[in-house]
């Protein structure tokens, strides 16, 4: 039990299970999954298809953080890739074709990737501090997709593109299947090779890493690529769920929500140390936090409110300080009761 | 380098002033046809306000009045520091729709004392000092939701889709504090009161936006029991709800009702298909109107201090009517 508690993970999977039990009590069919016109449907699959953007934006972005980097540039860059992939759809002659969807979805991604080599090249060549450099991107982002849109709502109609976001295949998501390939592709790669550890050796110390022989420059350059990579991904799904690109609200604050995934998850923030497994629970657990809200009935007002209590309350829990300050008041205070009986 | 960046941008704000006192000048030396107008625009949040936004637009070109345009993205800080900018470049007339109700009282002060009048359009502030505005153009968001409700209290027997004996409604609210989600949530629950099997059973904000208005909906569909109407402040939100009632395998306007605000042509375009079944307009071609009010009060006459959009409502069989000519 005491080797349970100790896993890094103990806490956050105990957060999650927490949350969802609130949302039992007060929906006691909310664990239920049933088949619905050939695919599964229940709010434990609604939290998996909706969660499933805020984990890729959060794989890229525990990379990055690995490194000791941030990227806020992630909502703007999901933003651009939905502008861009509608507004080619919209455009094309063909637009319900699975090939322009395909042309799309592929320029969409190119698009992110060049905006992914900009934000490395300010980081890893000119030396820019990450969160500088990667603001530049989040600011004038959401103005490159508005220009893309021309500031409206493209709404397109293609089967195809549709699929990515609301879409299922062999009764379940695609966009839960694309996140978790994804996420499986990553975790190979990084923990069956040594890249996981070059990433965290540069987070530690880059100049150190470069002196022992590691490419220091190009596992940046490719952090900050892939995770503008995975942005793109996001922002394909969140546009293709309701078959539009608002280039305003599309993945407004994902950023946010992905930082506090990874943080939940385990991998510090001061980088040198990171956690896939983590980020998954972080993020399932953001959302979770997402779907609780109106399954519960919390007043509108209060919405954000209530998030950052629950946020909050979760961080201290991992504290490891917290809980001994919590835990020695509680012994104090007992055996201040056992003195005052004797 | 920095030194000279922000040099050459003083240069540029200095000529920018400068160029719009010379056409402040002209506009008193010839008259009133050469006004300029800065206007704050609340964002490109939904169809409605793109149409809104080309309406002033094109309408500002015909009339010759220079329009000078500012898109706050949903954000009142954006607002204040355009509002702020139109003050320093001495504009003829401020115009705006505010993003939400209060905080305008200090930045509205200014106007005054720089002796720019101000024009509320579509949405309104929540201020005892009416004197800080000349008037406001907009819909009656009050009357929308009374629309909204009277609709469903004539359509009651319909509307229990259960056959139960209540009706439950699940609302989809819009941005938390904007003037429309509040006064169309007020109206309705005022006019459905007359039938007490009418319930509001929960109530969400979807931000005025599809994706927020299918994720609210997605949740109520697992954790409302026997929803019979839905309720939402505009079209996108129920073109959200349409998709997360098609993916439970239900069938929306049959199964479940869907009442809407707005009347853009996506939302039309569902009316017309059975989809929704009943859209309260709210008009966003204000553009007319609003340099109308504008001439007018840079000329010095007398405006009324609330005029009202004129607006209708659609069923299915008037949108099928209506779509082949819908602008928006």
């Amino acid at each position: 039990m005491r080797d349970l508690a100790r896993h890094r993970l103990f806490w956050p999977v105990l957060a999650l299970v927490l949350l969802l039990a609130v949302n039992v009590a007060a929906t006691p069919s909310f664990l239920q999954i049933r088949m619905q016109d050939g695919h599964l449907y229940g709010s434990l699959v609604d939290i998996a298809r909706n969660g499933a953007p805020v984990l890729l934006v959060a794989l890229g972005m525990t990379l990055v953080i690995a490194t000791r980097g941030i990227d806020l540039s992630v909502g703007a860059i999901a933003a651009i890739a939905g502008a861009v992939a509608c507004v080619h759809l919209a455009g094309s002659p063909a637009p319900a074709s699975t090939g322009t969807a395909i042309t799309a979805v592929t320029l969409a991604l190119a698009v992110c990737v060049l905006l992914g080599l900009w934000n490395g090249f300010l980081v890893s060549v000119l030396g820019i501090q990450p969160i500088i450099a990667t603001l530049v991107l989040m600011t004038a982002g959401r103005g490159l997709a508005m220009l893309v849109t021309g500031g409206q709502i493209t709404t397109v109609n293609n089967s195809f593109f549709r699929g990515l976001g609301a879409g299922y295949l062999l009764t379940l998501p695609i966009a839960v299947l694309i996140a978790m390939a994804v996420f499986a592709v990553t975790a190979l790669v990084t923990r069956r090779t040594a890249l996981g550890m070059l990433v965290e050796s540069v987070g530690v110390n880059p100049e150190a890493s470069r002196l022992a022989g590691v490419r220091s420059r190009t596992i940046l350059w490719t952090v900050y690529v892939f995770s503008a990579f995975c942005a793109g991904l996001a922002g394909l799904m969140i546009a293709a769920n309701t078959s539009a690109a608002d280039a305003n609200n599309a993945g407004l604050w994902i950023e946010l929500d992905a930082i506090l995934a990874v943080v939940i998850g385990g991998t510090s923030l001061a980088g040198g140390r990171f956690s896939l497994a983590g980020t998954l629970v972080g993020a399932l657990f953001i959302q979770t936090l997402s779907t609780t809200i109106p399954t519960i009935g919390i007043p509108a007002e209060t919405n954000y409110l209530f998030k950052a209590v629950v946020v909050i309350a979760v961080c201290l829990l991992q504290s490891p300080k917290a809980r001994a300050a919590v835990w020695r008041r509680r012994r104090d205070r007992s055996a201040l009761v056992r003195a005052g009986r004797a | 380098m920095i030194r000279r960046v922000s040099a050459a941008a003083v240069g540029a704000v200095l000529v920018g002033s400068l160029a719009a006192c010379g056409g402040g000048d002209s506009s008193d030396a010839s008259d009133d046809d050469s006004i300029t107008m800065g206007f704050a625009q609340v964002g490109a949040e939904s169809g409605w306000r793109t149409a809104n936004t080309k309406s002033i637009k094109d309408t500002a070109k015909q009339e010759g009045v220079t329009l000078k345009f500012s898109d706050a993205q949903q954000k009142q800080e954006n607002q204040i520091k355009a509002i702020r900018s139109y003050i320093q470049q001495k504009v003829d007339v401020i115009a705006f729709s505010p993003v939400v109700e209060t905080g305008w009282d200090t930045v509205l002060q200014e106007a005054k004392r720089a002796k720019i009048p101000v024009i509320l359009t579509d949405r309104s502030v929540d201020s005892d000092d009416t004197s800080l505005y000349e008037t406001f153009l907009g819909s009656d968001f009050v009357l929308e939701g009374e629309k909204a409700g009277d609709w469903l209290v004539e359509n009651a027997d319909a509307a229990d889709t259960d056959t139960n004996g209540s009706i439950n409604v699940v609302q989809l609210e819009g941005t938390t504090g904007a003037a429309p989600a509040i006064d169309r949530a007020d109206g309705f629950k005022e006019k459905i009161g007359a039938d007490p099997r009418i319930e509001v059973t929960a109530s969400q904000t979807g931000d005025f936006t599809r994706d927020g208005g299918k994720k609210v909906m997605e949740s109520f569909l697992k954790s409302q029991p026997d929803i019979d109407v839905v309720y939402a402040h505009n079209d996108d939100m129920g073109l959200g709800a349409i998709e997360a009632i098609e993916a439970a395998g239900k069938k929306p306007g049959t199964d479940i009702k869907i009442i809407t605000v707005d009347a853009v042509k996506d939302g039309m375009t569902a009316l017309s298909q059975g989809k929704i079944n009943f859209i309260v307009e709210c008009n966003p071609l204000l553009g007319p109107q609003l340099m109308d009010l504008a001439q007018k009060v840079v000329a010095g006459e007398e405006v009324p201090e609330r005029v009202v959009t004129e607006e209708t409502t659609f069923d299915q069989e008037q949108a099928k009517a209506a779509l082949p000519d819908r602008q928006y």
